[in-house]
């Protein structure tokens, strides 16, 4: 029933490559968010076709 | 070890920003056409003074593509969102006081859910196409951002609090000094930034209302599908280690 109770903490140095994934994860936040073409390189495509998640996600758009 | 927590946040992650989409999509998306719908309606009345863009009708995609569009974005953002959750979950295991994987999951989203969404919400709440002034989206989404990432800051600042507070204390004093931490931070955080007064005096309240409710509802869907699913996920990996340890 409570099979983690004597869990042991994962080392920081196992965690560290987790941060690098963690930047790339927030570019791609970034990108659904915010970005106007100048991640993505596809003009405003991505950011038109994501437009009515932005909004619904709380997130100022416009 | 890690890898396994943060492709589990991955998968859970996109699923659940998945379901965010279907509920947006059925809640929230006929709002956003209603939006919209007056934001032509005033833009074609307004075409003489050229200060504010056709917003909308100028784009190269169209409704129904951003109709779908709409779970591309819940999905990628449940996805990276997910990938993080997955992260912190892995960082904080066995360093809190949560004693399963699937309380330190529900916990952990609950506590995200708090500080990144509802505290942002509650001053800056969501709007609709057609309430903001585009003059002002730059300072708007600035104020938007310092106030998540405060939000954030106080939530770390109220989980030392709650983790310094021994499990031998009386019930009460772990809430309330991590929940009084995280109170006190955000409300000054709250009062010192500015306020947003943008919408139409014209626009229906009703619209703003449904919108704002549908826009809460997508974010709640997200987040507790993420940390259920994730504790879940979690104590089902655990149990057949148990089993063999048993026998
Ligand atoms: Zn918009």
């Amino acid at each position: 029933m409570d099979p983690i109770s004597a869990q042991q903490p994962i080392p920081v140095r196992q965690l560290l490559p987790a941060l690098l994934v963690t930047t790339l994860l927030a570019l791609l936040v970034y990108l659904v968010q915010f970005d106007q073409g100048a991640l993505s390189q596809s003009g405003t495509f991505l950011h038109e076709l994501m437009h009515d998640g932005r909004h619904l996600l709380g997130v100022p758009c416009h | 070890m890690v890898w396994t927590l943060v492709l589990r946040g991955l998968v859970v992650g996109a699923v659940a920003g998945l379901l965010a989409g279907a509920f947006a999509f059925v809640i929230g998306e006929p709002r956003v056409q209603d939006a919209i719908d007056i934001e032509e309606a005033a833009s074609a009345h307004a075409s003489l003074i050229p200060v504010i863009p056709a917003h909308i009708s100028d784009w190269v995609v169209s409704r129904d593509e951003q109709r779908f569009g709409l779970f591309l974005a819940t999905g990628l953002y449940g996805l990276a969102v997910g990938g993080v959750f997955g992260v912190l979950f892995a960082t904080l295991r066995g360093r809190g006081r949560a004693r399963t994987d699937y309380e330190l999951a529900v916990r952990l989203a609950g506590a995200l859910f708090l500080a990144l969404v509802l505290v942002p919400f509650l001053k800056y709440p969501a709007n609709p196409p057609a309430v903001g002034n585009p003059d002002t989206i730059g300072d708007r989404t600035a104020y938007y951002l310092v106030l998540l990432v405060g939000s954030a800051l106080a939530m770390l600042a109220a989980a030392r609090v709650a983790w310094a507070v021994p499990d031998g204390a009386v019930p009460w004093k772990r809430p309330l000094l991590a929940g009084g931490t995280f109170v006190v931070l955000v409300a000054v955080l709250m009062l010192a930034l500015p306020a947003v007064h943008e919408i139409p005096a014209d626009f229906p309240a009703q619209l703003i209302w449904e919108f704002r409710l549908s826009s809460l509802g997508t974010q709640a869907v997200l987040w507790t599908v993420l940390g259920v699913g994730y504790g879940i996920a979690s104590y089902r990996a655990a149990q057949p280690r148990v089993a063999a340890q048993r026998a």
